[in-house]
C-alpha cells in the first residue's frame, strides 16, 4: 500500500483502490480522468503564457525541497530561443526520510509523463528526460513500460494527438549518487558524466541538458501540473494556504505506528498528521522531528507540535519544509547517534568536487562519530561549530549546507546530550532505554 | 565595459570578465590554486571567494563574472574568514611533508599557508591517504595524499594535451587523481602537468630528490628540439642543467613546452658525453689536445683539397645547429673553394633548388595558428613532430570550431576532430592534393596552368569537402608537414600546395623540420650542393657537425656507405657516437645548446639568441669558437671574431622576424600522374624521442612509450594478402640493408604500405625514408 492515508487528497486521488498496486496502467489513469487536461489544452492550442500563469496563481513551489515558484522557474525559458530544449524531471529522491517520488512514480507514472508533456508544451521544449535513481529499479522498468503505453497512445512523439507539437520523452536510470539529486550533477550524469554539481551561473534555463535551455522540476510538482490545471491555480491554492499553496504527499518515517506517504493539503497541523500515522509507536514521548528531509534542521518535540506543515510555519520554527519527509524520534533516541548517522550518510555522499564539503563532511563525521564511541573532547562541540560555519555557504551547490545544519541544529536544541556524552564516555539515554526504542538489537546478538 | 571596483580600487573591464579576471588586470592578487588562466573554470577549490557587495555569501573570484558598479572585498572579514576557511580544510588531510617534498620551495599550498593558514590545527583525527599510482617515467604519483583536487592536470589533459589520461575516481574526501587503470601518461605534453600542479603531488620523477629550487640558477634558453622554439628556463646547479622549465611566451610556447624540451637535458650528463678530443691512429681511438685534433682536420682538408680539389670535400651540419656554427661552417667552407655545405639531411627532392624566393617558413605567425578557420595539412606526423603547433590548432577547432583536414599518410590521431581526411599512400599524396586543387579551381572558375596529367586526376568526396571548406573561409592556410618536406615528391607537392593557396586565397606554410630550418635558409644553405648529391657521389672528406649519419639522414645506407670510403671523417658532436667510431678519423666536442651561445630562427622566422647556461663540460667547446680557431688553423682570413654575437652580426640577420622569408617558388610547372612504385612502400616516421642526438640519450624519454623499438606496422588487409599474422618477427629489406622486425596490424595505415620509423638504430640499416621494401620470413 503505497498511500497510509490522505485529507482531500488531489494528485493521488483514486490511488486508493483496493488493489494498491494495480492502477498505473494508461487505462486506469484515463478512466480517473488522465490525459484529458493534455488533449484539452492542444485541441484549443491554449496559450502557453496562460498555462503559466495559472501555475503561477496556483502557487505551487517546487516540491523537491527548495521550495521554488514554479510558475516563476517555467517563465525564466527561453520560449523564443530556436533549437532543442529540455524538461527533466528529477525522480533522483536520495534524501534521508523521502519516499514519496518512489510512489508516484509507481502508483501513477502517467500522471508524471502528462504533466512533463503540459509543462514541455507550456515552455517550448521539445525532449523531456526523467532521471530515477538506480535503487528502485523495478519502478524504474514500469517508467519505462508506462512510457511505451503513453508512446503507443500517442500522448508523447512526433506531433501529439494530431496538433503539432512534439514531444520526445526518456527515463534516465541513475546508481544511486546522492548528489545525483543536484539538478546540475543530474544533468551531467544524464550526459554521461561523472555526477558532480556545475557553477552557476550559468543556470540551467540558459545553458543546461548539453548545453542547451532546460527546466529541472521534481517528480511530485510536474505530477500536479495535470491536476492544478484540471481545478484551475486559485482552487488548488484554497486548497492549501495563502503563499503555500495546495496539497502534499508527506513522507513520515521513523517512530511513528504507521509510517507512510500521507497526502494532506499544506498548512494542516503537525499533530493531525501525527495522528494519521498512528501517533508515536509505544505510545512513547515524542523527542525530535526533522520535518523536511535529513537536510533540514531538526525541531524538538514541542516546536513542531505547534507547527503546520507549511513552507512559511516550518521556517518560523526554524527549519525547513523541504522535501516534506519527517522523520519521528522518539524519547529512546540517543541524538548523538541520529547525527553519527546523518553526518555518516553526507560524509559518504559528497561528490568530493569541491573543498569544504569534501573535506569538511568527513571531518564532522570524525567528531561525532568520536563523541558517539566516547572519545570526545571538551572542545568538541567548538570544533563540530566551527566545521559546520566553513562549509555552509561557501560550496558549489548545497550539499555542503545540507551537511553542516543538521550538525548546527542538533547541537543548537540537544547540547546537553553531547555534552553528557563527551563528559560521561557514553549516551544519556540509557543503552536499555535505547534498545527497547529500536528493534536492531535483537539481531546483534 | 563594466565598472568594476576591488579594494576600493577602481576599474573598467572588458564585457564578460571575471571577478579573477578583473583583480589581475588590476594586479590584485587573490589566492587561488584551481583557476589557471589557460585552462577552463572549476572553481572547486574555492580559495578565491571574496565578498561582493549585496551577495549574502562569499563567492569564487575565479567563477563569478562582474556586474556592472559591482563592488569586491577581498580582505574584508569575510572574505578572509572564508579562505582561511578553505586553507584548513586543505591541510587537514595533507602530509605537511614539506620537508621531503619536492615541491617545497614552490609550493603554493605553502606559500598561501604562510598567509592563510594557522600554526597549529584543530584537525586532530585520522589522515586520509592516497596510495602511489605509477604514471610512468617522467611523472611521479608516489605522494598522491599531498594533491587538493584542484583537477588542473585533468583539465589539461583534456583541453590542451587532448588526451584524458588522469582523472578524479571516487567521491568524498577518497576522490583521487588517478590515471586508467594499468596505465600510464604518455602524452607528449605531459610534462605541463608538473609544472600545473600547486603542490608535490604530481612532480618530476627524473629531478626528484636532486636539488631545492632556491638552490638553482635559472637561466633562458631555447630548445633546439623542433622548429616552434619553444622559450626554457634552465636551471642549473654548479654548472650542471638539473631541470628545464617553460619560460612563458605567449607568442611562442605560451606557458608549455613539450616533453621532449623538458627531458633532453638528461642526455647531457649521459656516459656517452664526449669530454676531450679524439683521435683514431692505426685503428685505435686515443685522446689529444684541441691543438693535435684542429690540426689532424685542417691536414686532412688540406690533403684532399690539394689532391682532389674543392668538391671532394663536403660538410653536412644537423639542421638544430646555431645559425653561428651553420654561417662559420659555410664561411670556412666557402674560404676553402667550395659550396659543399648543406643541412636537409632527411630530404630526398632537390628540385626546387634556385626556383624559391625566399626561406620557407611557417606562412604565419604561430600565434595566428588559432584564428584559422580552415586549414589543410598535407603529410605531417603533426603531433609528435610539432607537438605546441599542434596543441594551438587544436585550440582552434576546439575553441573556434576550425575546420581542419588533412591529406597524409596515416591515420594517426591528431587528438582533435578532423574536418576531413584522406589517408593514402606516400606515392599519392600529390595526386591527392592535386585533387583537392583540381576542384578549387573549377569551384572558382580558374583553368589551371602548368600541371601536366591533371586530366586524369579525380576528386572524391573528401577532396570536395575540403576545397569547399578551404574556399569557405577567410583565414585559411595550407600548412606542409615533415612527410611532404622529405618526400621524393617535395618539389611537385610544394608547387601544387603554391597553386591551391593561390587558388583559394589561403596562406602557404610549411612546419618546418628542425629547430633551424628556417635560419640555415636564411643564411644562404641549400642553395649551393645538396645533401643527397654530397652522400651518393661520395666524397674524400667529410665534416659532420652534430651530425649522426645513420639516424639524421633520409637515406642511412648511401650516408654510411660514402662515410666509409671517405679518407678522412671529422665528427664535430657532444657524444662517443660508437656506429662513428668506426668511420670517423676525429672527434671533436663540441657543445651542446646549453653550453655555448648561438642563435636559432623559428618556423615563424622569429630570431631568437640564447646564452650557455652552463659551462662546457669538460673540453668541450662552444661550436663557433672551435669554427673560428680551425679557421685560424687553416690561414683563412675574416676569422676573428671575439663573441658569437659579432658571427650573428655577419649573418645579416637582426630584429625579431627575420626578413627573407618567402615560400613561393618562380616555376610552379609539375608533371604528376608518376607511376607508383611496385611493391610495398615505406612509410617512415622519425619518432618524436629519436630527433636528435640529445632526445636519442635521455635516458627517462627512452623509457616512454613513444620510445618503443621500431616495428613493421601493415594494415591489416595487406597483411593478410601477404600472408603474414601479427607479431611474426620478419626480415625486412631494404636496397642493400635487412633489419629484423615485429609486424603490427594497423587499421589506420593504407594498404600496400608497411610503416618503418627512421631514425633508430634498428632500422639504420635500411634506405631511404621513401621507397620500396620487401619483407621476408625467418
Amino acid at each position: 500500500m503505497a498511500i497510509m492515508g490522505t485529507i482531500a487528497p488531489i494528485l493521488t486521488a483514486g490511488w486508493m483502490g483496493a488493489n494498491g498496486d494495480d492502477g498505473w496502467r494508461l487505462a486506469d489513469y484515463v478512466a480517473r480522468g488522465g490525459y484529458a487536461m493534455l488533449r484539452q489544452i492542444l485541441e484549443n492550442r491554449r496559450p502557453p503564457e496562460e498555462i503559466i500563469a495559472e501555475v503561477k496563481t496556483s502557487v505551487l513551489r517546487g516540491r523537491g525541497g527548495a521550495g521554488f515558484p514554479t510558475g516563476l522557474k517555467w517563465s525564466f525559458m527561453p520560449r523564443a530561443l530556436s533549437g532543442d530544449k529540455y524538461v527533466v524531471c528529477n525522480t533522483d529522491e536520495g534524501e534521508p526520510g523521502t519516499f514519496k517520488d518512489r510512489d508516484i512514480t509507481r502508483c501513477n507514472p502517467h500522471a508524471i509523463i502528462e504533466g512533463m508533456a503540459i509543462a514541455a508544451y507550456a515552455m517550448g521544449a521539445n525532449r523531456g528526460y526523467n532521471y530515477i535513481h538506480g535503487e528502485i529499479w523495478e519502478i524504474y522498468k514500469r517508467f519505462e513500460e508506462a512510457l511505451d503505453e503513453a508512446r503507443q497512445a500517442g500522448f508523447i512523439g512526433q506531433n501529439i494527438l494530431g496538433s503539432g507539437f512534439s514531444f520526445e520523452l526518456f527515463a534516465h536510470h541513475g546508481y544511486g549518487a546522492y548528489v545525483c539529486g543536484e539538478e546540475t550533477a543530474l544533468l551531467e550524469s544524464i550526459e554521461g558524466k561523472k555526477g558532480q554539481p556545475r557553477f552557476k551561473p550559468p543556470f540551467p534555463a540558459s545553458f543546461g541538458l548539453f548545453g542547451r535551455p532546460t527546466t529541472i522540476n521534481n517528480t511530485e510538482t510536474l505530477a500536479s501540473i495535470p491536476f492544478i490545471l484540471k481545478m484551475g491555480g486559485e482552487a488548488y491554492l484554497n486548497a492549501g494556504k495563502p503563499n503555500n499553496g495546495g496539497s502534499k504527499v508527506f513522507s513520515v518515517s521513523g517512530h511513528v505506528n504507521r509510517p507512510g506517504n500521507y497526502e494532506i493539503p499544506m498548512g494542516t497541523p503537525f499533530t493531525q498528521l501525527l495522528e494519521l500515522a498512528g501517533g508515536v509507536r509505544g505510545g512513547r514521548k515524542l523527542k525530535a522531528v526533522i520535518p523536511g528531509g535529513s537536510s533540514s534542521p531538526v525541531l524538538p518535540a514541542d516546536r513542531i507540535m505547534e507547527c503546520t506543515l507549511d513552507y512559511d510555519s516550518i521556517s518560523k520554527a526554524g527549519s525547513m519544509f523541504g522535501s516534506g519527509a519527517l522523520i519521528v524520534m522518539d524519547e529512546t533516541t540517543c541524538m548523538v547517534k541520529a547525527l553519527e548517522r546523518l553526518s555518516w550518510f553526507y560524509h559518504e555522499e559528497s561528490c568530493g568536487q569541491c573543498t569544504p564539503c569534501r573535506e569538511g563532511t568527513g571531518w564532522l563525521y570524525q567528531v561525532v562519530h568520536r563523541i558517539e564511541n566516547g572519545e570526545g573532547r571538551p572542545d568538541d562541540l567548538e570544533t563540530l561549530a566551527h566545521v559546520a560555519g566553513n562549509i555552509g555557504g561557501r560550496t558549489i551547490c548545497a550539499l555542503g549546507d545540507a551537511a553542516a545544519m543538521p550538525v548546527q541544529s542538533f547541537i543548537q536544541h540537544f547540547r546537553d546530550e553531547f555534552l553528557y556524552h563527551i563528559e560521561h564516555k557514553t549516551c544519556l539515554v540509557p543503552k536499555d532505554v535505547q534498545w527497547a526504542g529500536s528493534d536492531f538489537h535483537r539481531f546483534g546478538n | 565595459m563594466l565598472d568594476i571596483e576591488i579594494d576600493g580600487k577602481k576599474a573598467r573591464v572588458p564585457e564578460g570578465s571575471t571577478v579573477m579576471d578583473a583583480a589581475q588586470l588590476m594586479g590584485v592578487y587573490i589566492p587561488h590554486f584551481c583557476y589557471h588562466k589557460k585552462l577552463s573554470i572549476a572553481a572547486n577549490c574555492r580559495m578565491c571567494l571574496v565578498q561582493a557587495e549585496k551577495a549574502p555569501k562569499p563567492l569564487p573570484a575565479c567563477a563569478t563574472p562582474v556586474t556592472n558598479g559591482m563592488k569586491v572585498f577581498t580582505h574584508s572579514e569575510m572574505a578572509v574568514k572564508a579562505q582561511k576557511g578553505v586553507m584548513e580544510f586543505l591541510l587537514i588531510n595533507h602530509p605537511l611533508d614539506c620537508p621531503v617534498c619536492d615541491q617545497g620551495g614552490e609550493c603554493q599550498l605553502q606559500d598561501l599557508a604562510v598567509g592563510y593558514g594557522s600554526d597549529t590545527g584543530r584537525f586532530a583525527e585520522e589522515k586520509h591517504i592516497t596510495l602511489a599510482r605509477n604514471a610512468g617515467a617522467l611523472i611521479s604519483m608516489q605522494e598522491m595524499s599531498r594533491c587538493i583536487h584542484c583537477t588542473r592536470c585533468v583539465r589539461f589533459g583534456e583541453e590542451i594535451a587532448g588526451v584524458m589520461e588522469l582523472g578524479m575516481a571516487n567521491r568524498n574526501v577518497h576522490s583521487e587523481i588517478t590515471t586508467f587503470l594499468g596505465r600510464t601518461i604518455d602524452s607528449e605534453l605531459s610534462g605541463n602537468m608538473i609544472d600545473l600542479c600547486p603542490v608535490g603531488a604530481l612532480t618530476s620523477k627524473p629531478f626528484r630528490y636532486t636539488a631545492r629550487a632556491w638552490e638553482l640558477q635559472r637561466r633562458r634558453s631555447v630548445s633546439p628540439h623542433d622548429a616552434l622554439g619553444a622559450n626554457l628556463i634552465v636551471q642549473t646547479r654548479q654548472d650542471k642543467v638539473v631541470r628545464v622549465l617553460p619560460r612563458e611566451n605567449e607568442a611562442v610556447n605560451e606557458c608549455w613546452i613539450s616533453d621532449k624540451d623538458r627531458f633532453s637535458y638528461l642526455a647531457l650528463n649521459a656516459a656517452e658525453r664526449l669530454l676531450k678530443p679524439m683521435v683514431k691512429q692505426g685503428g685505435k681511438w686515443r685522446e689529444v689536445e684541441w691543438n693535435v685534433a684542429l690540426d689532424y682536420v685542417a691536414h686532412g682538408l688540406k690533403d684532399v683539397l690539394a689532391r682532389s680539389g674543392a668538391d671532394a670535400i663536403a660538410a653536412l651540419a644537423a639542421p638544430h645547429a646555431t645559425l653561428e656554427e651553420l654561417f662559420l661552417l659555410k664561411k670556412l667552407f666557402a674560404a676553402l673553394g667550395s659550396a659543399n655545405v648543406d643541412f636537409r639531411l632527411r630530404r630526398q627532392d632537390f628540385s626546387t633548388d634556385g626556383k624559391k624566393k625566399g626561406a620557407s617558413w611557417l606562412g604565419l605567425r604561430l600565434a595566428d595558428l588559432r584564428h584559422q578557420e580552415a586549414v589543410l595539412i598535407v603529410g605531417s606526423f603533426l603531433r609528435k613532430d610539432h607537438p605546441l603547433m599542434a596543441q594551438r590548432l587544436r585550440h582552434a577547432t576546439q575553441k573556434h570550431g576550425a575546420e581542419i583536414s588533412m591529406l597524409s599518410v596515416t591515420g594517426d590521431d591528431p587528438l582533435f576532430s578532423l574536418f576531413a581526411r584522406e589517408v593514402v599512400k606516400p606515392s599519392q599524396l600529390a595526386c591527392a592534393l592535386a585533387a583537392v586543387l583540381k576542384v578549387a579551381a573549377a569551384e572558382k572558375g580558374l583553368t589551371l596552368e602548368g600541371v601536366t596529367g591533371l586530366e586524369s586526376v579525380t576528386p572524391n568526396d573528401t577532396a570536395r569537402a575540403i576545397a569547399h571548406s578551404l574556399i569557405a573561409h577567410d583565414k585559411h592556410a595550407v600548412l606542409l608537414g615533415n612527410v611532404a618536406e622529405q618526400s621524393p615528391q617535395a618539389g611537385v607537392l610544394h608547387a601544387l600546395a603554391q597553386k591551391l593557396a593561390e587558388v583559394t586565397g589561403a596562406t602557404l606554410g610549411f612546419f618546418g623540420e628542425a629547430a633551424n630550418s628556417v635560419g640555415g635558409q636564411l643564411i644562404g644553405l641549400g642553395q649551393g650542393a645538396n645533401a643527397g648529391d654530397l652522400l651518393e657521389k661520395p666524397r674524400e672528406a667529410y665534416v659532420l657537425w652534430g651530425v649522426e649519419p645513420e639516424l639524421d639522414c633520409g637515406n642511412p645506407q648511401a650516408a654510411q656507405t660514402a662515410l666509409k670510403g671517405a679518407k678522412m671523417v671529422a665528427q664535430f658532436t657532444a657524444f662517443k657516437h660508437t656506429p662513428a667510431l668506426e668511420y670517423a678519423d676525429v672527434l671533436l666536442p663540441t657543445a651542446p645548446f646549453t653550453e655555448t651561445s648561438g642563435t636559432f630562427v623559428n618556423t615563424e622566422g622569429r630570431i631568437q639568441s640564447f646564452q650557455g647556461v652552463a659551462r662546457p663540460a669538460g673540453e668541450v667547446r662552444p661550436g663557433w669558437k672551435i669554427l673560428r680557431v680551425l679557421g685560424n688553423v687553416l690561414d683563412l682570413p675574416g676569422f676573428d671574431y671575439n663573441s658569437s654575437e659579432a658571427v650573428l652580426a655577419e649573418t645579416g640577420l637582426s630584429g625579431e622576424f627575420a626578413a627573407g622569408l618567402d615560400n613561393r617558388l618562380s616555376d610552379t610547372t609539375v608533371t604528376l600522374a608518376e607511376p607508383a612504385p611496385e611493391g610495398l612502400e615505406r612509410i617512415a616516421d622519425v619518432p618524436i624521442y629519436f630527433t636528435d642526438a640529445l632526445v636519442r640519450r635521455s635516458a627517462p624519454l627512452q623509457k616512454t612509450a613513444d620510445a618503443a623499438a621500431p616495428t613493421a606496422r601493415l594494415a591489416p588487409a595487406t597483411l593478410a594478402r601477404l600472408g603474414f599474422a601479427a607479431g611474426e618477427t620478419v626480415r625486412v629489406r631494404q636496397g642493400a640493408g635487412e633489419t629484423s622486425l615485429t609486424l603490427v596490424a594497423d587499421a589506420a595505415l593504407p594498404e600496400d604500405c608497411v610503416r618503418v620509423a627512421a631514425g633508430h638504430a634498428a632500422t639504420a640499416a635500411l634506405g631511404a625514408m621513401f621507397g620500396v621494401l620487401t619483407l621476408e620470413r625467418g
